[in-house]
This record gives C-alpha cells, sequence and structure tokens, in this order.
C-alpha cells in the first residue's frame, strides 16, 4: 500500500491538468471522467500535499492521506474502460458517482479551485445545480415522462403521484378558458389599451388590476373573515421566485432560515441556491403527527446561536408540504410570541382553497389571523400559492402579501427579475372577476378535495397502511416502513425503486423531504381521477404482497 | 421624533443588507431621476400638452398597428383551443420550466431569421427567463461567484449594474472608449481592463457586451467579434453578448451576431459564449417578459433551465408567442417594416437635430440616438453635464438620460429614445430640442457678437455657430484633459 502513493501525489493533480489540456480542444465525447475526478483530487491535494511537504519525512502523517490516494487512483481507473476491481473505501467517496452523472462537458471547469489553461470555470451555482440531476424526484419523473399512465390507452404506465401538482379542476379551468379567454384579450382592445397595456412599460410587481382580483379572491376564499389590502401585495412568477423574493430582503448569505422538516423538496433550491441562506431543518416527528413543536424551534434557533450563525426567519408550508398538516392555533400563539421575543420573521407559504379538507376548529389558515390586532404584524408575511390553489400550476403566479411595508418595497424592486407575462395577469384578472364561475370552482373544488383525501384514507387503512390524517392539501403522507428492508434511508429508497419498477407508482420518499425516520412517503392525488385512486391502490397492494412473498 | 427614528432603524434592522444597500441604484441615478420627473408631469397631446416627453425609455412601439392585426387575424394563438388543450395537460408538470417545444423552435426560427438566416439555433439550448432582465442575472448566476467579474465597455445600460450585479454580487469592470474612434472596442483598451483587475486581484469570469449597443445604437463589425472571442479564449473567460437589440437594425449593413463570428472560427471554444435575446425590443412585447438565453455551454444550459423556475413564462404566453413567431410571413413582414420605421424615426431625428448643428452618433441600430451635446456644457464635467441635464428635463421638456448614467466618461452625451411615441410626438420632441439649442446659441452668440463689438447679420450668426460643435467635436482638448 505505502509504495505508491508518493509518485502520485504529484502525478494525479499533474495528470488532470495535463489532461484537460489535451481535452478541451475536442468538442465533447471524449472529455473522459478522469476530469470529474482530477478536479475533486485538485481540491484534495492542496491540504495533503501540506501535510507531507511540511512535515518532511514524517512518515505517519503521511500514511493515512497516501493511503487514501491510492484508492481514490484505483477509483479512477476503475472509471476507465480496462480497469482494474473497483471499491473504493474512501470516505468521501460516497458522493462520486453522483458527481460522475453530471453533464460531461462541466466537470472539469467548476470543480477545479484555480482557472489557469482549464475552461473558464462557472459559477458554484452551476456546480451545484447539476449535481441534484440524480434525485429520486427526477429519476422518477423520467421514467413517467417515458411511459406515462393512461386509464384506457396505456393502464401498465408509470403513475405519477411525486409532483405537487393540484390538477383537480383542471377540467372546470379549461372549460373556462376556452369560453372567455379570447374575450378579455379583446376587451384591453376596446378599452384603449393598445396590446392590454402590454406595450407600456411595466408595473413589475404585478398589475393593480390583478393585485385587486387577487385580494378581492383570498378575501372570498376565506369567506369574509379577512380583507386582504392589494396594496400589500407583490406578484410574482411562480411561488418559487416569491419564496427567494422574501428571502433575499430578509437575510443576508450565511445567515439562517428555520424550517420544520420534512419539508417541501423544492424548498432548497428556492431558498438557498440563489441567496446562499442557509436552511436549518428542524425535525418534526412520527410521534407527535410531525406537528410543528416551537421547543425543537427553539432547541434549532439556540444551536445556531451557539454556532455564530444569525437565524432571520421561521418559514413554512400552511398546510404542511408534505404531510397535509394545518398548523394548530395553540402553536401559531406561541410562535408568534417566539418570533416577537427572539426579533425575528415568520413567513409561512399558505395554500387557502385546498387547505381544508373537514371543518377543524383547532387548526387554521394563518392568513385569518393577518387581521387581529394584537401581534407585531411587521414581521409575517405569507406566500400565497396561487396558481396551485387555482389548479393554474403552468400560468405561474405567485403572492407576497406582507404588512411590512420596507419588505414590500424591496420586493416590489426584486420584482423586476420574476415579473409575470401581461397576457396571463390579464386572464387572471378576468378570471377572478368572474364571481359566478369563482363560486362555482370553489364548491367543486372543496368538494372533489374531501372526496379524493377520503378514497385514499380508506385505500390506505384497507391495506393497513398508516398515513397522517391531513386537515389540508393535496397529498398524503403514508407510513411505509415496516415494510422496508432495512430501517434506513437505503431502505427507503430500495422500497421506492420497487414500487417505481414493479408497481410503476412514483411517489416522493421522505428523505427528498428531509424526513428524518425512513419510510415515509408522499403521494400527491389531486393529478389523479377518481377511478385512478383504485388502481394505485391494488398496485401498491400487490407490491407489498411481493414483498411479504421474498 | 426620536421613536420614529428608532422604529426605522429597527426597521432596517430587520431587512436584509442587499434589500436595504440600494443596489437597485435607483436613488442616485439621474437616469432614474428622470423617469420620476416624467412620472410627475407626464407628456399628453391634449391633457399635458407642457409636459415631459419620455425619451428615457427604450421601447419600440412603432409596429404595434402590426401586431395588433396578427392577433386580430389569429384569435387562437391567444387562447387554448382544441391543440391548446393538449398542451394545457402537457405542461401541467415539474418540467415545464423546459419550456413548450414549439415555442422553443419558434423562437430559435426567429432568432435565426432576426440573424439573416446566418446560423442555426438548436432549440434545446433555448433557456426561458422572465425577461432579459431576468435573462441577465441568471447568466451572472451562473457563470460568477460573488466578488468576480465581468469587463463591459462603456457607456452601458445603467440597469446592468442591478440586474447583473445586485443579487449575484457579482461586478462589472468598465472597458474604456471614447468618441475619438465612435466608442469602439479597442483590443488595447480590453487588455488594460483586464490587467487593472488583475492587478487589483479581482478575477475576471468574461465579458459582457451589448450589440447592437445601448446607448449607442452602434453594432459590431464581425472582426471586433472575432477579437474578442479570440481575446476570451486566450483568457479563459466567457463572452456574453445581448443581443436583445438585434431585431432593430435599421442600417444599411446587416446585422453581425457573435453566433455568426463564432460559426466563422471553429478553433474558438463555444463552451465560453452565451447569448441573451428577448422579445421586449424586437417586437416590442416588454410586458410579455420572454427573454431567451442561449448558451453553447451545457452545463449554463441545465442550470439555467433550472434557474428559470424563478421566472417562469406562463404556457399561455409561450403559447401566444410560439404561435406568433411560428407564422414566417408574419415575422418577415413585421421585420422589414419594423426595420423600414424605425429608419424613418432616426432620420427625423438624426436629420432634425443635425439643422441646428447637434450630431449624433452614426448608428445603425437600437432604439435610440446618442447625441452630443458637448458643444452646450459650460464646463465639461459630470456637474456641467448634470446641469444641463437639469435643464432638459425641467424647462425643455424631456426626459432624456445623460451620459454619466451610462459611465461615460465624456461629459456632454445624452441618449434620446425615438421609439416609444407616435409621429407628432417626435415631431414635438425634435421641435423642442431644436427651439433649446437655437435659443443657448443665440445666447452665446450675442455674447460673442457683444464682446467683440462685431455686427453681423443674424441669419449668418446663427448659421456659423451652429456648425461650431460639430467642428469642435472629435478633438476637444477638454475632452481629453478629463480622461
Amino acid at each position: 500500500m505505502s509504495p505508491s502513493p508518493s509518485p502520485s501525489l504529484s502525478r494525479i493533480p499533474f495528470g488532470a491538468g495535463g489532461d484537460d489540456r489535451e481535452v478541451h480542444d475536442d468538442t465533447s465525447s471524449s472529455r473522459s471522467d478522469l476530469g470529474v475526478g482530477g478536479g475533486t483530487a485538485m481540491r484534495l491535494v492542496v491540504p495533503l500535499q501540506g501535510v507531507v511537504q511540511g512535515r518532511g519525512g514524517l512518515v505517519l502523517g503521511s500514511v493515512i492521506p497516501c493511503a487514501l490516494f491510492y484508492f481514490f487512483q484505483l477509483y479512477l481507473r476503475r472509471k476507465k474502460p480496462s480497469s482494474s476491481p473497483p471499491t473504493s473505501p474512501f470516505p468521501s467517496s460516497g458522493d462520486l458517482p453522483s458527481l460522475s452523472v453530471i453533464p460531461r462537458t462541466t466537470s472539469r471547469s467548476f470543480f477545479s479551485p484555480r482557472s489557469g489553461s482549464l475552461p473558464a470555470p462557472v459559477s458554484s451555482h452551476t456546480a451545484a445545480a447539476n449535481k441534484s440531476d440524480a434525485c429520486p424526484l427526477s429519476a422518477g419523473h423520467r421514467r413517467f415522462v417515458d411511459d406515462p399512465y393512461h386509464p384506457t390507452s396505456n393502464p401498465d404506465g408509470v403513475i405519477q403521484l411525486g409532483l405537487g401538482n393540484n390538477q383537480l379542476l383542471l377540467d372546470l379551468v379549461r372549460d373556462w378558458l376556452e369560453r372567455n379567454v379570447n374575450a378579455s384579450l379583446l376587451k384591453g382592445r376596446n378599452e384603449d389599451m393598445g396590446l392590454g397595456g402590454m406595450e407600456t412599460y411595466l408595473q413589475y410587481d404585478g398589475l393593480m388590476d390583478l393585485k385587486i382580483a387577487v385580494a378581492d379572491f383570498m378575501g372570498q376564499v376565506l369567506q369574509g373573515s379577512v380583507s386582504f389590502s392589494p396594496s400589500q401585495m407583490v406578484l410574482t412568477a411562480g411561488a418559487a421566485s416569491a419564496i427567494e423574493t422574501l428571502c433575499f430582503c430578509l437575510a443576508d448569505p450565511g445567515q439562517a432560515i428555520l424550517v420544520p422538516s420534512p419539508y417541501d423538496s423544492e424548498y432548497e433550491m428556492n431558498i438557498k441556491w440563489r441567496t446562499s441562506v442557509d436552511v436549518i431543518a428542524v425535525p418534526c416527528r412520527s410521534t407527535d403527527s410531525f406537528n410543528i413543536s416551537v421547543a425543537a424551534i427553539e432547541r434549532a434557533y439556540n444551536q445556531a446561536k451557539k454556532r455564530g450563525v444569525k437565524v432571520r426567519a421561521i418559514l413554512f408550508s400552511n398546510p404542511s408540504n408534505p404531510v397535509g398538516n394545518l398548523l394548530k392555533r395553540e402553536t401559531l400563539y406561541d410562535l408568534l410570541e417566539f418570533i416577537t421575543e427572539k426579533n425575528i420573521h415568520l413567513i409561512f407559504d399558505e395554500l387557502l382553497v385546498g387547505s381544508v379538507h373537514e371543518e377543524n376548529n383547532t387548526c387554521m389558515n394563518i392568513a385569518k389571523i393577518l387581521d387581529a390586532e394584537d401581534f407585531d404584524k411587521s414581521r409575517v408575511h405569507m406566500i400565497y400559492r396561487l396558481s396551485e390553489d387555482l389548479s393554474l400550476p403552468h400560468i405561474h403566479v405567485g403572492v407576497i402579501y406582507s404588512l411590512n411595508d420596507s419588505i414590500l418595497a424591496s420586493a416590489a424592486k426584486f420584482a423586476r427579475f420574476s415579473s409575470i407575462s401581461v397576457l396571463s395577469q390579464r386572464v387572471l384578472v378576468t378570471m377572478l372577476s368572474d364571481k359566478r364561475f369563482i363560486l362555482e370552482f370553489l364548491h367543486l373544488s372543496r368538494a372533489r378535495l374531501i372526496n379524493m383525501h377520503r378514497l385514499f384514507a380508506r385505500g390506505f387503512k384497507d391495506l393497513n397502511i398508516d398515513c397522517v390524517n391531513g386537515d389540508g392539501g393535496f397529498r398524503c403522507w403514508v407510513d411505509l416502513s415496516k415494510f422496508l428492508r432495512s430501517y434506513s434511508v437505503k431502505g427507503e429508497l430500495e422500497m421506492w425503486e420497487k414500487l417505481l419498477d414493479s408497481a410503476k407508482v412514483n411517489m416522493m420518499p421522505g428523505s427528498s423531504c428531509r424526513c428524518i425516520e425512513p419510510g415515509w412517503f408522499r403521494l400527491c392525488f389531486a393529478a389523479l381521477s377518481e377511478n385512478d385512486v383504485d388502481v394505485v391502490m391494488g398496485r401498491i397492494r400487490r407490491a407489498i404482497d411481493e414483498g411479504h412473498k421474498i | 421624533m426620536a421613536s420614529g427614528f428608532q422604529d426605522e432603524a429597527a426597521e432596517h434592522h430587520l431587512l436584509s443588507e442587499m434589500a436595504s444597500n440600494g443596489g437597485h441604484g435607483e436613488n442616485n441615478s439621474l437616469y432614474f431621476d428622470g423617469w420620476k420627473a416624467y412620472d410627475r408631469d407626464p407628456y399628453h397631446p391634449t391633457l399635458n400638452p407642457h409636459g415631459i416627453i419620455q425619451m428615457g425609455l427604450a421601447e419600440n412601439q412603432l409596429c404595434h398597428d402590426l401586431m395588433e392585426e396578427w392577433i386580430r387575424n389569429n384569435p387562437e394563438a391567444s387562447i387554448c383551443t382544441e391543440e391548446g388543450v393538449s398542451c394545457f395537460k402537457a405542461v401541467a408538470n415539474f418540467q415545464d420550466y423546459h419550456g413548450l417545444p414549439f415555442f422553443r423552435e419558434a423562437v430559435a426560427k426567429f432568432m435565426e431569421k432576426v440573424r439573416g438566416g446566418q446560423v442555426r439555433f438548436d432549440p434545446d439550448r433555448i433557456v426561458m427567463s422572465g425577461g432579459a432582465t431576468g435573462a441577465q442575472e441568471t447568466l451572472a448566476f451562473c457563470l460568477a461567484d460573488p466578488g468576480d467579474a465581468f469587463l463591459i465597455p462603456v457607456p452601458y445600460y445603467p440597469a446592468f449594474d442591478r440586474d447583473f450585479c445586485w443579487r449575484t454580487r457579482a461586478r462589472l469592470l468598465p472597458i474604456h472608449c471614447s468618441s475619438s474612434n465612435n466608442f469602439m472596442i479597442t483590443a488595447s483598451a480590453l487588455e488594460s481592463a483586464y490587467q487593472n483587475a488583475q492587478k487589483s486581484n479581482i478575477r475576471v469570469k468574461g465579458i459582457l457586451i451589448v450589440n447592437p449597443s445601448n446607448p449607442l445604437g452602434t453594432t459590431i463589425d464581425k472582426h471586433s467579434l472575432q477579437s474578442l472571442l479570440r481575446f476570451a479564449n486566450h483568457r479563459r473567460i466567457h463572452l456574453v453578448c445581448d443581443e436583445i437589440f438585434g431585431g432593430t437594425v435599421f442600417g444599411s449593413t446587416r446585422f453581425t451576431s457573435l453566433s455568426e463570428a463564432l460559426e466563422a472560427d471553429p478553433s474558438a471554444d463555444r463552451r465560453l459564449v452565451h447569448v441573451v435575446c428577448s422579445l421586449s425590443k424586437d417586437l416590442g412585447l416588454p410586458g410579455f417578459r420572454v427573454g431567451v438565453i442561449y448558451s453553447y455551454n451545457d452545463a449554463v444550459v441545465a442550470c439555467a433551465r433550472k434557474m428559470s423556475s424563478f421566472g417562469m413564462v406562463s404556457s399561455q404566453t409561450q403559447h401566444f408567442v410560439g404561435r406568433m413567431l411560428a407564422d414566417d410571413d408574419f415575422t418577415s413582414k413585421y421585420l422589414a417594416e419594423n426595420a423600414r420605421r424605425l429608419r424613418e424615426r432616426h432620420a427625423v431625428f438624426a436629420g432634425g437635430l443635425r439643422r441646428v448643428g447637434i450630431r449624433c452618433l452614426e448608428g445603425n441600430g437600437g432604439l435610440f440616438c446618442w447625441m452630443d451635446l458637448r458643444g452646450l456644457l459650460k464646463e465639461a464635467t459630470a456637474e456641467g453635464e448634470a446641469d444641463l441635464w437639469r435643464v432638459i428635463v425641467g424647462e425643455v421638456k424631456l426626459n432624456v438620460s445623460p451620459g454619466s448614467a451610462f459611465h461615460c466618461d465624456e461629459p456632454g452625451w445624452f441618449r434620446i429614445c425615438f421609439a416609444n411615441m407616435d409621429d407628432e410626438t417626435a415631431e414635438r420632441a425634435v421641435r423642442r430640442i431644436r427651439m433649446f439649442v437655437e435659443k443657448k446659441q443665440m445666447k452665446k452668440t450675442m455674447r460673442w457678437v457683444d464682446g467683440l463689438r462685431l455686427s453681423l447679420p443674424r441669419r449668418f450668426d446663427l448659421e456659423d455657430v451652429a456648425l461650431t460643435p460639430r467642428l469642435l467635436s472629435p478633438q476637444s482638448p477638454l475632452v481629453h484633459a478629463t480622461t
């Protein structure tokens, strides 16, 4: 083991560099995987060289790193076509397999600490982005796209339950659009607005007309218990940018936002990818039915403080995505007290139409308290997923509602980077102003949501599978832990793969939502029709039965 | 009073540094001040004929009649009809940040057309983002880490400081260009900008150019593009070209895109090249928020595509735009007519100003003229320019944008936008400038006449002085003194 290391020390970094020089002229195909490892090696070499050179002939100091390198080389050789046996007990090699999935051209550029003769490095954002390609969510989705289920034309296809889309009322909305969109465009012209105001310079944070319509609509959904003010709103192209915008407004790079986990798998991308704000997960447990615990939040806050990390806000979805809980009234008051005491913000990411399955007095839409008198409103901000609530996921409208004027002003400026097409804004204004349609929509939406939720809950009960009895949302959060072969993330992913392969059902594994207990899965039922429920349940049953036989 | 102050301090404490640092640049720029002035007192032909005419807005409103006609004739484009229904279901999923395939194909085809059919674009490399603003920011996020720099020829569009730098914390470093060679980018200026950055230990990640240039209204020739490419290759840095005004080239020479220069140079590393396009200027549809990144780098395409979830183009808009751009006859007719009208409008301004001896930089594209008022400055400094600007906004009632807002080194240049108004307003704007210049020159002449105790026929004076700025302009010693 020990004889080879010292040449390899110098050769690996050098070799990697030389390799680049040869490769970078040809366009794509022959860019070897060695580049990937090469770049990573460079990172390691610097400290390791320090160890070796700094201590001169100190054998002990170099044996370990050298051994590591020996294995590392083995790993690299394995990647070449004609290679020696693999095995890489290299401690940090855990993330190497995922690196090799990265599109080839990118490989060297961003793992290399220096530019030198290499292709100009892209940013760390690019590096981070392309790493996540390997996540189960996208893999599962690809399978679905290749072989999508259809009740008649492809009954054996993959059923997609992994996405969070609400398509319950797609038919209703589509019919409305067919009847009305043209009219709404033409109307603009008659009102002497040219192309509906599309030619003039834009109010980047949303047209006032739309804000008024949205405020009305929100009030209507909450049956008039709250009145929303259009002037306290910023509209963005989708909830993702609404969340990112608020994070840009509230936190500086290196500061943190507490997020109760399990949480929406997209949160990390939305909150921290471009802002460099940290996400600190605050685990919720199955013993509490995954309800938010203020004590846990306080612990996380104190730990962060000890590490010198400044927490700027708490963010969570309501009803919780993936779990489906609505926040308890009591918990909310405790949270409000907590944020006031610590001088931080509270951001809640809410659905209104899709929020309530049954009447329930202990849980609530937080939006309802925005009218209340007795707390500091400047630190509570709402994100409202309008397009999701409306079954219009592809129109992409997110709402930031805040009573803090300076944050609104900043958010309005940031909204420039993600403003909504005026075309869509006009359509939405017309749609939301059609009171008859909205009434029908709300009524039907509620009925279908409750029905689907019941069907799923009953289906799982029949299968003897526990699921959290959610109060709202478009998802079920189910416990398949008793079917895992090993009680670990690995076991969970095996289960996920099995469900995808044999049962052809794509669900989201809890680990993608940063759930600390393995075996939980999220299913979105709002993209299905009623008749599909039995199919889904049948498939899951078969998969489980097979598992038992083995 | 005291408590009010405390409240404000506490409030600020609650905001991030970025949200309160004014990085949007709107608080201390004459560019934005001009807009605010316009908002307070906007011109209207009948309701407020003495209001300020907006000439600070680079928007293209000359061909909206064509657009409206098309919408009237193609009602199915704007709605989700039969064929729309299939798109409706298909796009309602997680991967929709790729954009509808036919939308990307139509955009690629349109981009090819704008570039005279000289290059081909691969629809799979087209990444959509929320307007050119979003596209710029996305590219900055993809290519630069905080503190990294891009080199940019001055003068440049003021909002780049916001779009490219504010949230990404990247920087822009100037490549100095001077009026002596019509603000062309020279190899030595480029090299010295790069060297300066090296000396200050700033990592240069790329060059950002705008072609046709905003505010100059000039295009960059193929030769210069190729030298820029060579430089980028030599230094292993990126070359980002903002071609959002590509469809507004109205001069006799054809628009040469960076892609064309790239095709002509097989030795260039394509992965360093990125192009930004948008429909806001070419088609005059800023409200649609359709910006496009075309990158030759796979990693950047993949990353930018993910980032497009922060600035989605709604599929309804994609549907509409896709239909419109796929209509070959319409786009051909539109581009030709657009160029013709822009040429005419440009002539109205350039010609009108020339008659009072005001020179504009010889432009062949864009929606603006780069107007040389150095002859009217009291003193050739930034303050002199700001004083003159105040007079133009406050008394002449035109919102023009001063060169200082564009980081121009030489005081006395102003950008005037000419495509965001109708013919009547344009005439009025030209008249206002001419009257102002004539009045100024008259005063000057009178002083001069008084001073020398000469008495010449008045008509002759005017003609004579009218020529003065032009004679002075290119080699004025004052100009050199300031650089």
